[in-house]
């Protein structure tokens, strides 16, 4: 989605902001941009499949269940009779965009914190950094368990969950990205200037540093969509009927060697998602890399 | 580098404190009387009490913490699971060999097999042999290892029937495990090794080594490698505990006895001293990998070494193994 903004945007702006830069450079690599078409035809496909199709999500079909792929139905239908190719649309929106809430919100906690132990060193950085040493001592798959064992399922609850396992990486970076920037000329000029410090943070010098953000971000979109679906598949998470698409494949597992088709397709289309989430993630990543700047 | 070590080691005491803290704490705060969810809707109020006071969970917050902290540290007693009455320190080791065994098979593969991938792409850069080694990597970095489990069990075990579906039967039970296990670490050790390679590529070192006439296979095992291993030997800390505590899902896939099946079945029967017990494994675990790694790191790196040794005169000049 950012990278069709950056395509069709340039022209307006004054001077190409970094990030426009970065997302034009992206998309110029045949592997991102391969990225970037499939995660948009994956959205359209969540977004505007739900009304094409004949059938809804939770529709019962008794004398149809477990069908094979057939023409009625391209992806055959589960142990309800409903039609599997509508239930991963619908259940898309729902994956998606626990993956793109969950990255945004681990990456706000992690550029807050990080920034603050960043710039204000001293005791602030010393209580947040020790802090997330033990946050990052249980193992993040651990922790997100727990956490989603304890507030239990639901929607905002597995974002929580989700998203506390990416804030200790995340605060560690934006740290090391602020201590490599803090001495820079220009802080120190507005420094001299009396900018407010909030000021400076936020309008100096976090756009001078976001980059490695929003390429970790990217990735922890796909990661987290996986997680999640991990969670519901062992029962935690978003729990059936939700056809979000680790519940699908929660709900299938029974019917696992006889009609694997239940949890073929949701499987692949999570394979998929991930897979055009990672190649662009990769094509920013070398985007925002100086060294390969040429 | 004495003083390192020891701080690293205090390093991992605080931070199992702290993780039997917040362990604790979650639980403790999550909702639901744990008592309740041990005897069922239908036991008498009475009940309840009575199996909250045997179980404890009577006493205050603070109460409760104390005697958990003081009977996991000072005695090494996890407890007694309630479900099962079993003790859970008991449970763990039984159980501790499958998970071990597999995570450091997995782990080997991990290293072996993501290396030389990731060279050998490194090598061919720009050619085929790159290209489809990355795709590959890239395909077994997105697929959903417990999907990926249950396709195999579909294949090899229903439709060919080469492999057991599930348990701890015979070796051959742990092939598909420790395959599923070792996938992603691959994928990622190889991406990690190829990149890193890449840029020791353009190193100057490199161009004098090969100036003087020296063999590329030397040339690659001598000078690039060494360096190349450093952010390696990073990510494999990561890498081992996320393959020990992420195994749990595939334990459950496969059957497999191991700590991790143990924690889930801890979760979903609310049998809080399992899960407790689990976690303060999982996280020594988890410290002692990122302890050894650390340690390893510091061996291998002059830069860290210098830094606390006992003059720290050396601190800014060695950088790196550069021959």
């Amino acid at each position: 989605m950012a990278a069709k903004e950056a395509v069709a945007k340039p022209e307006k702006i004054k001077k190409k902001s970094m990030l426009a830069e970065t997302l034009e450079r992206t998309v110029k690599a045949p592997s991102a941009k391969l990225g970037a078409i499939l995660f948009v035809v994956i959205v359209l496909f969540c977004l505007i499949g739900p009304f094409l199709s004949p059938y809804t999500y939770d529709q019962f079909d008794l004398m149809n269940i477990k069908a094979l792929p057939s023409l009625a139905h391209p992806f055959g239908t589960d142990a309800l009779g409903r039609d599997i190719l509508t239930r991963l649309m619908v259940g898309g929106r729902y994956s998606l965009a626990l993956g793109i809430l969950t990255a945004l919100l681990g990456s706000v906690v992690g550029v807050l914190l990080g920034s603050l132990a960043g710039y204000f060193g001293g005791i602030v950085e010393t209580v947040i950094m020790r802090l997330m040493d033990i946050w990052s001592a249980i193992p993040s798959m651990l922790l997100c368990l727990l956490i989603s064992a304890a507030l239990g399922s639901g929607f905002t609850n597995t974002i929580i969950a989700l998203a506390i396992g990416s804030v200790p990486g995340n605060v560690r970076m934006q740290r090391a990205q602020i201590l490599r920037e803090r001495n820079k000329e220009y802080l120190e000029a507005a420094e001299s200037i009396n900018c407010p410090k909030s000021k400076i943070m936020f309008k100096h010098l976090l756009p001078n540093v976001i980059a490695p953000t929003i390429v970790t971000a990217t990735m922890t979109i796909g990661q987290t969509i996986t997680m999640a679906a991990t969670l519901s598949y062992i029962g935690l998470g978003i729990q059936p009927p939700t056809p979000e698409w680790g519940a699908m494949l929660a709900d299938g597992k029974a019917d696992i060697l006889y009609y694997p088709h239940i949890i073929l397709f949701p499987g692949l289309i999570i394979a998929l998602t991930v897979l055009a989430i990672n190649l662009l993630g990769d094509g920013l990543r070398d985007a925002l890399d100086p060294k390969l700047r040429s | 580098m004495a003083r390192y070590i020891i701080k690293r080691i205090l390093m991992v005491i605080v931070i199992m404190i702290a993780a039997a803290f917040v362990i604790f704490t979650i639980l403790y705060f999550t909702p639901g009387d744990p008592a309740r969810n041990q005897l069922g809707p239908t036991a008498t109020a009475a009940d309840v009490e009575n199996l909250r006071a045997v179980l404890g969970l009577d006493k205050s917050y603070l109460a409760q913490l104390a005697s958990f902290m003081s009977d996991t540290f000072l005695h090494l007693d996890l407890g007694t699971s309630w479900t099962y009455n079993v003790p859970v320190m008991q449970e763990l080791l039984n159980r501790l060999p499958y998970t071990v065994f597999i995570g450091l098979t997995a782990m080997i593969l991990n290293v072996a097999v993501g290396l030389s991938l990731g060279i050998f792409a490194a090598t061919h850069e720009g050619r085929w042999q790159d290209s489809v080694s990355m795709v590959i990597a890239m395909v077994f970095i997105s697929i959903p290892d417990f999907w990926l489990a249950l396709m195999m069990i579909v294949l090899f075990a229903q439709r060919l029937g080469w492999l057991p579906a599930y348990g701890v039967d015979s070796w051959k039970s742990f092939i598909m495990p420790i395959i599923v296990m070792s996938l992603p670490g691959i994928a990622v050790n190889a991406r990690q090794t190829r990149s890193s390679m890449l840029e020791v590529f353009r190193a100057d070192y490199i161009t004098t080594a090969r100036a003087k006439g020296q063999a590329e296979g030397v040339v690659v095992r001598r000078h690039m490698l060494p360096n190349a291993l450093m952010p390696i030997i990073t990510s494999l800390g990561t890498g081992f505990s996320s393959i020990v505590a992420g195994g749990a899902v595939i334990e459950s896939v496969f059957s497999i006895p191991g700590v991790g099946l143990y924690m889930l079945t801890g979760i979903n029967s609310r049998d809080y001293p399992i899960v407790r017990g689990c976690v303060v494994f999982f996280a020594l675990f988890t410290s002692i990998a990122m302890l050894v790694v650390d340690l390893a790191y510091a061996f291998v790196d002059p830069r860290i070494k210098a830094q606390y040794s006992s003059s720290g005169k050396l601190a800014g000049k060695k950088k790196g193994k550069e021959e």
